[in-house]
């Protein structure tokens, strides 16, 4: 005689239950939480701002966003504190995982440092990835680095206040007016560079929209003739390649961060000029990076260095270059592939 | 305002005086009222803008066109450099010679010059290493000239690479570096630790063979030269000036650059080994004491380590360029201006701690030939005028003189101590007997040519440094020496400077002067 077994569940029944019973469970929530909310929108002013009349001029608030963002409270001890910590640990691990940075010319700020007169350095690098300033800031030597301000774009930094208050806190970014010529940006360095902090500024004013990078502005050079303070140019290479404008992601590689020697500036020499001399450093030290000081220095005198900026040419020959040109830098050095057949002697 | 010199009359109130000895150092009385100590003067402040003083002065020579004006495309230009031997210890990066010699090759590229050769002028030194180049002249240059072959080291046993220039009226040959004497300009970079340091020295004795350097390096020479930190009064000096002369005319034009620095000798954890002992503060008593526990306990492998690690604080006080001689004469003045110290009169029993390192056993051992040089040859001469020891006095140094030996720094170190001074220890006769059979070893060239090794006829060299100081004095003690290593070397051992001073006393008497040579940091005793 057939026995009558008990019906078995499958598995797709139970899971659908269990997902039904979740379900339910998170409307109830849903409802529970919404009820304030819901009780709130009926109610009118003075619980929620008041309406305006027709015809009456509202003065504008005075923004705290931007280049208006006040970042003075990120020097404060606390946060300079907290900001130690945030580099040495979390910011260094990341830029050690990301980047493997090698950096190299520290010497030649021996005399920086050896000079009690001289308070803030402009450091002025070529700018290609977001990765750039945790870089910098690990990589900048020690009697600057505890007291470094980063310049950073207002209206992207700064355009939010959480996300401005992060960099402040974690970076000391300060915001600088990438569009217009502000006064406020231009006195607030100033003041920071007398008060003997020094400065991070790209003088390309972003990054580098396709790889190359783009023409120094004066920013850096004006600060250095305004407030005397020395510009140490500084090349980075590879952070184009792991997280470039555009990626979404980043990709592991190699980067190399290259300090040249400080530079002032000359008598009867405009800012202009100056910063054209700021840009020619950063493009031997960059030719440096990739080939050799002697190479550099020989290509620099005869006019034959690979400018900043790339050749003058558009489209994809401009890509192509510029694929040739990362294989000679930090970029080009992979991780020698694991051999994929055994080895037969 | 960094104070002079200084010597104090020891009475019952001085303190215990820190006394080197090798890797390790003691605190020793001095008996009261007929006792001195010679304190170097504090070091002079370091120029604040170094590569602008570089700059400066090679736009600036003394006697010479601007450095610019002499480099033309197409030309032959070749740079020397001191080796390691210079400074002591080793400074902390980036050395003088990585700075000067970027800024003439700035300006060398400026110019369009395209064959440039980097020479190390080692003369008969050891070869150095990469490491060794790359703390000297930086990884910018290293990694751009020795991959290509642009830079390398004098081989003074390469035929093929040298050029005999012609010789002294005194019939001394002048073989230099072949390249070097076929460029349109050598430029030579210096460090004048010492005023014996620089001028014609550096070209004819870095650059030259051993069939050049015999001429200036012998028993002879050595042993009339008072003192080798005084050219005018050294015949070492005068014969490798006979042989500027000959460069002079035959020659290259050579473009030198002197450069003097500081004695700004220990870092901060040792800064209390050059402070005067009565100023000592709390944390330099405890650091005396916690490093002497440590070195009592350390092997002596790792306390070389420690000390051959340090790296000197000094830097540059002044640099100068142009033509030699005249370069040279603001360079003495300079080097006379940080370490002269005015001394009134000579003494019975001159003391002296030596140190960790000398010249020739940089990264390497003291061995007990370079215990005698650095005391019979460098210290004892650190005067100007008369020698701090009367002659047929007393020097006690104070040292463990172990007979250990770097076996791939000096080789012919070990056979000299082995098979010549059980012979004899005077130094002409061993000059005469053993010299050339050193000299013109094959496996000792061999070994200075591809190894690390001193030439063969190094540690005869070395003896020759201390002749002077032989010739002078009446006896040698070692304190603290291994007793049979000193007596091979001629000296006598003691366990206690009480005990030398006791041994000494058959020599200068009961109750004799003393006085000791607070070094380093180094200065110049300038006796009256």
């Amino acid at each position: 005689m057939a026995r009558d077994y008990p019906k078995q569940k499958t598995r797709s029944e139970v899971s659908r239950r269990v997902l039904q019973r979740a379900a339910g469970l998170a409307e109830g929530l849903e409802g529970l939480a919404m009820r304030p909310v819901k009780l709130w929108r009926t109610k009118g002013f003075p619980y929620r701002a008041p309406s305006i009349p027709r015809g009456v001029d509202v003065p504008a608030k005075k923004s705290t966003l931007g280049a208006d963002f006040d970042t003075d409270f990120a020097r404060g001890p606390g946060s300079r504190f907290v900001r130690r910590l945030l580099v040495a640990g979390p910011v260094n691990g990341m830029v050690r995982f990301l980047a493997r940075p090698k950096v190299e010319g520290v010497d030649r700020l021996s005399d920086l440092a050896n000079n009690d007169a001289i308070g803030g350095v402009i450091f002025a690098p070529n700018h290609h990835s977001h990765l750039d300033t945790p870089l910098m800031v690990t990589a900048v030597p020690k009697p600057w680095r505890d007291r470094l301000v980063v310049a950073a774009a207002a209206d992207y930094f700064f355009d939010k206040r959480i996300k401005g208050t992060i960099a402040a806190i974690a970076l000391n970014a300060i915001p600088i007016d990438r569009e217009t010529t502000s006064r406020k940006s231009s006195d607030e360095l100033r003041r920071l560079l007398a008060r003997d902090w020094s400065l991070v500024i790209y003088p390309e004013g972003g990054r580098s929209p396709d790889g190359w990078g783009q023409e120094f502005k004066a920013g850096a050079a004006y600060l250095s003739a305004k407030t005397g303070a020395p510009v140490v140019p500084v090349f980075i290479d590879g952070t184009g390649a792991i997280f470039g404008k555009g990626m979404k992601r980043p990709k592991r590689g190699h980067t190399r961060v290259v300090f040249g020697a400080p530079l002032w500036p000359e008598e009867d020499e405009n800012t202009r000029r100056y910063s054209e001399r700021i840009e020619r450093a950063v493009t031997l030290l960059g030719d440096e990076s990739t080939s050799d000081f002697w190479t550099a220095r020989r290509r620099a005198a005869s006019g034959a260095s690979t400018p900043l900026t790339g050749p003058d040419y558009t489209g994809w020959r401009r890509q192509w270059a510029l694929y040739e040109h990362r294989k000679t830098g930090a970029a080009g050095q992979r991780r020698r592939q694991k051999r994929r057949w055994p080895d037969l002697g | 305002m960094p104070r002079p010199g200084f010597v104090l009359e020891v009475d019952r109130s001085t303190p215990p005086i820190l006394f080197w000895r090798g890797e390790n150092f003691s605190l020793e009385k001095l008996p009261a009222d007929r006792s001195r100590i010679i304190y170097a003067p504090e070091p002079h402040k370091v120029i604040d803008d170094i590569d602008g003083a570089i700059r400066h002065s090679l736009l600036n020579p003394i006697d010479m066109d601007p450095l610019p004006t002499l480099l033309f495309p197409g030309m032959k230009l070749t740079i020397a450099f001191d080796d390691i031997s210079l400074p002591l210890p080793k400074m902390t990066r980036p050395d003088i010679r990585q700075r000067i010699i970027e800024a003439v090759l700035d300006m060398a590229a400026e110019a369009g010059v395209d064959d440039v050769h980097i020479i190390a002028a080692l003369a008969l030194h050891r070869r150095m290493t990469e490491d060794e180049l790359r703390h000297q002249l930086g990884d910018r240059i290293y990694d751009a000239f020795a991959p290509r072959g642009m830079l390398y080291q004098h081989d003074a046993e390469d035929p093929d690479n040298l050029v005999l220039l012609g010789e002294t009226p005194h019939g001394e040959e002048v073989e230099i570096n072949k390249r070097a004497a076929e460029s349109d300009l050598l430029v030579y970079v210096n460090i004048n630790l010492v005023a014996m340091d620089g001028g014609w020295k550096s070209t004819a004795t870095g650059l030259a063979s051993y069939r050049s350097l015999r001429h200036h390096h012998n028993t002879h020479t050595m042993q009339n030269s008072r003192s080798f930190m005084d050219a005018h009064k050294s015949e070492l000096h005068k014969s490798n000036w006979r042989m500027g002369e000959v460069m002079r005319k035959h020659g290259p034009k050579i473009f030198q650059i002197e450069t003097t620095v500081n004695n700004d000798t220990f870092p901060k954890p040792f800064d209390f080994l050059a402070k005067r002992e009565w100023e000592w503060n709390g944390r330099d008593r405890a650091k005396f004491v916690a490093a002497k526990a440590g070195l009592n306990r350390t092997p002596a492998r790792m306390a070389r380590n420690i000390f051959h690690g340090i790296e000197a604080p000094h830097n540059m006080t002044s640099i100068q360029c142009g033509e030699v001689e005249a370069v040279h004469k603001v360079t003495t003045e300079n080097v006379w201006k940080q370490q002269l110290v005015e001394v009134q009169g000579q003494t019975d029993i001159l003391t002296m701690g030596i140190p960790f390192i000398c010249p020739y056993n940089v990264n390497s051992i003291m061995n007990p030939i370079l215990v005698m040089c650095t005391g019979l040859g460098y210290f004892f001469n650190l005067y100007r005028g008369k020698p701090l020891v009367r002659e047929g006095g007393v020097v006690i140094m104070t040292h463990p003189t172990t007979n250990e030996f770097h076996p791939v720094h000096h080789p012919s170190y070990i056979d000299f101590f082995e098979q010549v001074l059980t012979e004899t220890t005077v130094p002409h006769e061993l000059e005469a007997r053993f010299e050339k059979r050193f000299a013109e070893d094959d496996w000792y060239r061999h070994l200075y040519r591809t190894s690390y090794a001193y030439h063969g006829v190094h540690p005869f060299y070395m003896w020759y440094w201390g002749s002077h100081g032989l010739q002078h004095c009446g006896k040698v003690i070692i304190v603290g020496g291994d007793a049979p290593t000193v007596r091979r070397l001629g000296f006598t051992p003691a366990s206690t400077l009480n005990d030398a001073l006791e041994i000494a006393s058959d020599v200068v008497g009961r109750s004799p002067t003393i006085t000791h040579l607070h070094t380093p940091p180094i200065m110049v005793a300038d006796v009256k």
